[in-house]
């Protein structure tokens, strides 16, 4: 499926979008750290968590839990959620 | 307690040695910056940013190899990473497993690196070991340059260093940290580490058992001074000329401990009454254990962290900490209100001593002649984090 890299990823992935495959979002961050080793870290902690910071939609939809569920037809964006100076 | 070399505390002369070249290691809150000079330390060449708009928290030379640099990093997005170059930051490798707490078993709250604060090269027997303290805190070892890093269980997972260690309102305003660690040059099992807050901590196992060792030091009016986590250690330095003595900036005080003695001795009751002795950095001179230098600041009423009267100076002891004498030529006379974090003032190895600190205003100063004049070698940087004086291949 395809996934948007937020700018902040892009030293990886050296593209905005990327092709990642799996049937729960944990498994599609796992694949896309196989093709561009190190990425999951930076957005995942070691405890299994979303980091502060980043946020994940899939299809629109805001989404907390790396065990949800996805098909190979969803979109998933992930998003850099900051401010100040 | 550690084991006796057989020197005797007090002045060790060492040999200086004859720098062909001085590198300076900046590492501020948006990026990381090398300044380059020849030995007479007199022009300096900027080569940076590196990773502009990372957080990098320290950037350190492998003095074994004079080439190897390893860079602590994040961005405010993203995760704790780890990058090493092998030739002197022309190019960067990021780390394939970067310093990380163990996976929390089942039902457990497991805790995460939020940042890797400090980093320590390994002994110089064991030329690719290195060693990380992060915040929340944990230590860390690699056994390949930095390459993959190893959590030290007896510390991350030892309940009572967890208890030690707090929680997150236990730090600093940034997180508390694992910092101050330290290889005795002549044996690589016997190591220290400070902790901000929970104190300081020694090793004779290469880490697979720990005590603290906090005799003597104070802690805020009010608090037990038996329990670690009360103290709040600023910055430890051990004398590379005489590596049973140890110098410490606390938040109470500065101090001076020699070994076989487990006990701390605040030296900083003898600086001048209204400058204090509360700050964060603290410097040793290569080859004369007797000498060290602090950055004082303001410690009193809501605690500031600013120059005590916006007079920026650094102090020196000649003499163990006996006695501290002002060195602020060539510093702004007045109003200058920054400080001094506590990684971000060092010394380089040459003869005479070249001093560097960098401000939390951006601004890089340098001394060539072992603090009695100073001269601003950068300004405009981010806010300073992190500096280092090394000496490259």
């Amino acid at each position: 499926m395809k996934v948007h890299i937020p700018s902040a990823l892009r030293s990886y992935t050296e593209s905005s979008e990327a092709e990642a495959s799996g049937a729960t979002l944990g498994a599609v961050l796992a694949d896309l750290d196989r093709r561009y080793a190190g990425i999951r870290f930076r957005m995942i902690d070691e405890q299994d968590r979303i980091r502060p910071h980043i946020r994940i939609f899939v299809n629109g939809d805001q989404v907390r839990d790396l065990v949800q569920p996805l098909r190979a037809t969803d979109e998933v964006v992930i998003v850099q959620a900051l401010s100040g100076g | 307690m550690a084991r006796n070399s057989g020197q005797t505390a007090g002045k060790k002369q060492g040999r200086a040695t004859h720098a062909r070249s001085v590198l300076v290691l900046v590492a501020t809150r948006k990026g990381a910056w090398l300044y380059h000079s020849d030995a007479t330390r007199s022009e300096w060449r900027a080569d940076g940013p590196h990773f502009l708009g990372h957080t990098v928290n320290h950037l350190v030379l492998d003095p074994r190899d004079g080439r190897t640099l390893l860079a602590a990093a994040k961005t405010g997005h993203l995760g704790p990473t780890v990058f090493r170059s092998t030739d002197l930051g022309r190019t960067w490798k990021e780390a394939a497993r970067p310093p990380a707490f163990a996976k929390a078993a089942d039902g457990k709250e497991g805790r995460a690196v939020d940042h890797t604060f400090w980093l320590t090269p390994g002994h110089a027997g064991e030329p690719d070991v290195w060693y990380a303290g992060t915040s929340p805190q944990g230590l860390f070892r690699s056994q390949d340059g930095g390459v993959t890093w190893e959590p030290f269980s007896p510390i991350n997972d030892d309940p009572q260093y967890r208890k030690w260690m707090g929680t997150v309102q236990d730090g600093t305003p940034d997180g508390p940290k694992l910092h101050s660690i330290i290889v005795d040059p002549r044996d690589r099992a016997h190591l220290y580490f400070a902790m901000s807050g929970g104190g300081v901590h020694e090793s004779l196992d290469g880490g697979r058992t720990w005590v603290p060792l906090l005799k003597g030091l104070e802690v805020v009016e009010g608090f037990d001074r038996s329990e670690a986590t009360f103290h709040d250690p600023h910055c430890i330095r051990l004398c590379p000329s005489n590596p049973d003595r140890l110098y410490q900036q606390n938040h109470c005080g500065i101090y001076r401990l020699d070994r076989p003695s487990d006990e701390w001795v605040r030296i900083g009751k003898s600086m001048p009454q209204p400058v204090g002795d509360i700050g964060f950095p603290m410097v040793v001179h290569p080859r004369d254990a007797d000498a060290a230098w602090v950055f004082p600041m303001d410690g009193t009423s809501v605690w500031p962290r600013t120059s005590p009267e916006g007079m920026p100076a650094v102090y020196a002891t000649r003499d163990g900490g006996k006695t501290w004498r002002r060195l602020d030529a060539g510093l702004p006379a007045k109003q200058a209100w920054w400080t001094v974090k506590r990684q971000a003032m060092t010394a380089d190895a040459a003869d005479p001593v070249g001093l560097y600190f960098g401000t939390t205003s951006g601004e890089l100063w340098s001394s060539r002649d072992e603090g009695r004049r100073w001269t601003c070698i950068a300004q405009h940087l981010p806010e300073i984090y992190a500096v280092e004086a090394a000496e490259p291949a």
